[in-house]
């Protein structure tokens, strides 16, 4: 009964990182259906903290312009100066575990900082940077 | 005697004139938690002589009980209507503060949804199918379906054809925030635009902007009533 009840306990607590890892593996799969990987953790970081000028404004924009340097902080939206919880899921479990909201984050943030979208590469590297944190 | 008497009537005449022309005087505009008395009786500011409030009202709705936009159902309600969407709240309210619907035409967010890959500058796109489901929420609740005393009173400011993007570009908007120094607003690191309505209006997520909600970072909390002069509107807590 109790080995029955911590068996229950643990699979419950395991639940977000269940999530996370299926959520990251599914995409990882469709990433390389299009041809791309092996995914780098290290190139992740590079274009994390890659600097892209706005072909509009000028301004200099990179995903810690928002995010912070320190993934394990909280970020700021650059421009309505709203609270953007921690990206690092060993912080913020409920990082990267729906694949609907990580599409349509990298569909907006890659359009927003790099002034187009994310290759399947990119994305792939992206995630492998972030999984790590 | 006599001549107290006098005055004693002048007095009692002073105050019956003051309470007929209390409809024009009676601005609830600034308590969303207080029942509004009057929904109509605000709207315009001006007086209609020889009508006590209540006669007012049902002269007025009597013209306009079958204008599908205003609802009567609903008079009493304060404020705007709170968002009761949550994927509104989650879609919308993780870069800003999440704008009640109630707070523009259907016809502004009809314009503002349409563009959301140049989203005031940001890009928000969404998938079709959940940007449509938001549109759809926006239209069913926008200032010209609801009969929430703010949202009458944006209405009421608007010209037919103006379509705002901005609830902020609302004369009746402009009007209630004219008085702000830059110093409270923009160059307040801690509010930095009007768009921000819950730096200041610390229950704006509920719908309500009332006067006595409203708390100013580094300023202190509104106290119009009490100051009269620009400037000493504010007593710091």
């Amino acid at each position: 009964m109790n080995i029955k009840l911590t068996g229950i306990a643990a699979l419950l607590l395991a639940l977000p990182f269940y999530a996370q890892a299926s959520a990251v593996s599914e995409l990882e799969a469709k990433y390389q259906s299009q041809g791309a990987g092996p995914f780098s953790a290290a190139a992740g970081e590079a274009l994390w903290t890659k600097e892209f000028v706005d072909a509009k404004s000028g301004d200099k924009r990179s995903c810690p312009t928002c995010h912070t340097a320190d993934l394990a902080k909280e970020g700021k939206h650059a421009r309505t100066g709203k609270v953007i919880k921690p990206m690092a899921p060993s912080i913020n479990p409920q990082r990267l575990t729906e694949v609907k909201k990580i599409k349509k984050w990298f569909v907006r943030n890659c359009k927003w900082t790099l002034g187009r979208e994310c290759t399947a590469q990119e994305k792939g590297d992206l995630l492998a940077f972030l999984k790590s944190l | 005697m006599k001549h107290k008497l006098l005055l004693t009537s002048a007095a009692i005449l002073a105050m019956a004139m003051l309470g007929t022309s209390g409809i024009a005087f009676s601005d609830d505009d600034d308590d969303d938690r207080r029942r509004s008395s009057s929904r109509y009786g605000d709207r315009s500011g001006y007086s209609h002589p020889g009508l006590t409030g209540k006669q007012y009202d049902s002269a007025y709705s009597r013209d306009r009980q079958y204008d599908p936009a205003y609802p009567r159902s609903s008079q009493k309600a304060p404020g705007v209507a709170p968002v009761n969407n949550p994927q509104y709240l989650e879609e919308c309210g993780s870069c800003h503060f999440p704008y009640q619907p109630g707070l523009l035409p259907a016809r502004s967010w009809a314009k503002v949804m349409e563009h959301l890959d140049n989203h005031f500058g940001e890009n928000a796109e969404l998938p079709a199918e959940d940007g449509n489901m938001l549109l759809d929420y926006l239209l069913k609740n926008s200032a010209d379906n609801s009969s929430y005393k703010r949202s009458v009173k944006i209405m009421n400011s608007l010209h037919p054809s103006d379509a705002p993007l901005r609830v902020s570009e609302t004369p009746y908007f402009l009007k209630k925030h004219d008085e702000l120094t830059p110093n409270m607003v923009k160059n307040n690191p801690k509010v930095g635009s009007l768009s921000n309505c819950s730096a200041c209006h610390t229950e704006a997520a509920r719908g309500s902007f009332s006067e006595s909600g409203i708390l100013i970072p580094n300023f202190g909390a509104w106290e119009e009533n009490e100051k009269e002069e620009r400037g000493e509107k504010y007593r710091r807590r």
